[in-house]
């Protein structure tokens, strides 16, 4: 009997664990909609990178630069 | 110029962040914790060849899968914040937060998804040694991902190994074994990592508990308790050794913080620990001459020892980090706050001038400047010297909070380890319900642990070089508002759903005494 690929054993151990989950399915339909609501809405919506805005990181550095020194307390 | 910032949305800012943390850390330290004692037990069915213990390790997993899923990911909210509200610290730290970060998600978490994946799906799939091994290396993967954060956190503590570059207006690691080898970053591991022990075996301890209580499972119960009590001593034990270590670090980096951690106002040789105490909340200000305490009781001279290993040694207060002029260890003379400022906004002076200078000598010029006084850097942003004082009633109760439980936790685990060695323990139901709300006591001690850390080190987001109110992006508070309840709800939703599926699969049990054991049994995890 010719032995089974090593890729192909590895597919069916994964596709096998996962078919047998009972309460692992619930978790993994938590998961799942977590990472939707954290990448899709949050990530997105309200927490966009800040600096995201400036197109290059010369850009950045010379925004960083000048809130730095623009808060100095009576600088 | 003038401040522009809003402080509410600083203080929002910080409570969505600590509100993050928190909730993060419900989670990582029963990680932890559970998954060396769930390794222990599959250690002994692999020792042992008793399928009992494999029911009762797979028992423990399927509560640390739990765990797991529902607080993966939580610390990745965390990283959204730096780059939201935090974006000009994340800009001055880019380089030395990134790499540890890196090394985190690629090395820590991989190792780690890869294992679990054995360790839930390979029962009698691969051989017993190597589910061992997959089991083990899950929870080291796990260890290895929070050292590398802690690593991150240590250096705001203790910003060391790296160089400020004006031109790019980021501090650049300049040498990477500072930075992941800090004593700071070594001692915070170590102390971190044991009170999630310490929660870990509390969990088992106290969720075993509940067994008893019931009448059900109760030579699982017994067993497991008798491993996660061990467990806790020994936990407990080393986390004192560390915590002492802890105590050392801020006093020789952060003494305002141990200041504040001791609510001692005016330094002294020989100073004392105070044991319990309670804080004159009609202090208001440093300098006002008032008793700082309306009561305390005091370990003579052990303060002194605990921050300089010397009874007699010196110990600054919070009027003398503010006044400075105290000798120092290293024979220099501390320097007054108001000096510390003057100096941070020649830095920041320095900062402006170097890259609004038209020649190289100038730029020169003020590059020696800059550098001369950049470890006051942050200094240039303090408006008087008391916002250089966090809140000394949090921290100094949080302190409190924090070794008082660990004392408890570390008394509890070993009456319970004696009885139930002695085979004593079922009978005291009094102590199984201790037991039980203890889990609670354990998740609090943790958090208060944090609290002094991170309250104590206020108003520093790094240390000596940059205060929260430079560090915070240019928001409105009221958009940090909306996703602060966002957040609110999200977490609890979370909290609820994992508790639901937790309290249900506690409940089910793990079924060693109802039913027939399997030679060939297969997990439903």
């Amino acid at each position: 009997m010719q032995k089974e690929l090593l890729i192909t054993r590895i597919v069916r151990f994964y596709w096998d664990g996962f078919r047998n989950m009972t309460i692992g399915k619930t978790l993994w339909l938590i998961i799942l909609i977590k990472l939707f609501v954290m990448f899709a809405i949050l990530k997105v919506f309200f927490f966009p990178d800040y600096l995201g805005k400036f197109d290059t990181p010369s850009d950045k550095q010379e925004y960083v630069s000048d809130e730095l020194i623009r808060r100095a307390v009576n600088h | 110029m003038i401040e522009t910032i809003n402080t509410s949305v600083i203080d929002w800012s910080r409570a969505q962040f600590a509100l993050t943390a928190i909730y993060h850390w419900l989670f990582v330290p029963l990680t932890l914790g559970l998954g060396i004692v769930q390794a222990i037990m599959e250690t002994i069915y692999y020792k042992t060849g008793n399928e009992f213990w494999k029911k009762t390790a797979q028992f423990w997993m399927k509560l640390f899968g739990i765990n797991f899923a529902i607080g993966v990911a939580t610390g990745l909210i965390l990283e959204f914040e730096f780059g939201a509200n935090w974006s000009n610290y994340s800009w001055f730290v880019g380089d030395i937060f990134g790499a540890p970060l890196a090394i985190e998600g690629i090395l820590a978490f991989f190792m780690e998804a890869t294992f679990i994946a054995v360790m839930f799906f390979g029962w009698n799939k691969v051989s017993k040694g190597f589910h061992l091994a997959s089991t083990w290396l899950t929870i080291l993967g796990a260890t290895i991902s929070a050292y590398w954060i802690l690593v991150a956190n240590a250096w705001m503590q203790y910003p060391a190994g790296m160089q400020f570059n004006p031109d790019t207006v980021r501090n650049e690691m300049a040498s990477f074994w500072e930075v992941a080898l800090s004593p700071v970053a070594i001692n915070k591991f170590f102390h971190t990592v044991l009170s999630g022990w310490i929660i870990g075996g509390m969990f088992v301890v106290g969720i075993a508990s509940w067994f008893l209580l019931k009448k059900r499972e109760t030579k699982f119960a017994l067993e497991s308790i008798k491993i996660g009590a061990v467990f806790g001593i020994a936990a407990c034990a080393l986390s004192i050794w560390t915590g002492d270590g802890s105590a050392h670090q801020v006093a020789q980096r952060q003494p305002m913080k141990l200041a504040a951690m001791e609510g001692l106002y005016e330094g002294r040789e020989g100073a004392g620990l105070v044991g319990i105490g309670l804080l004159n909340p009609a202090k208001e200000q440093y300098n006002d001459g008032k008793d700082p305490f309306l009561f305390k009781i005091e370990l003579p001279k052990m303060l002194s020892f605990f921050a300089e290993r010397d009874l007699d040694a010196y110990v600054p207060g919070i009027t003398n980090i503010i006044e400075g002029g105290y000798p120092q260890k290293d024979g220099t003379v501390a320097l007054p706050a108001e000096e510390k400022i003057a100096r941070g906004k020649l830095a920041i002076r320095a900062l402006a001038d170097y890259r609004s200078a038209k020649s190289d000598s100038a730029r020169q010029q003020a590059r020696a400047t800059l550098d001369e006084h950049f470890k006051y850097f942050g200094y240039g942003y303090i408006k008087n010297p008391s916002d250089l004082i966090p809140s000394v009633g949090l921290t100094f109760y949080a302190f409190r909070i924090m070794v008082i439980l660990g004392g408890f936790l570390l008394l509890l685990f070993a009456v319970v380890t004696y009885l139930s060695y002695k085979n004593k323990f079922e009978a005291k139901r009094w102590l199984q319900w201790t037991c039980f709300a203890s889990i609670f006591l354990a998740i609090i001690a943790g958090q208060a642990g944090w609290v002094v850390a991170e309250v104590g080190r206020q108003p520093w987001a790094i240390q000596d070089i940059l205060p929260v109110s430079a560090a915070i992006s240019n928001l409105s508070a009221s958009s940090v508002q909306i996703t602060f309840f966002i957040f609110l709800a999200l977490f609890t939703v979370l909290l609820v759903a994992e508790l639901k599926i937790m309290i249900n699969a506690i409940k089910k049990g793990p079924e060693i005494e109802h039913a027939p054991v399997l030679k060939n049994n297969h997990i439903k995890n």
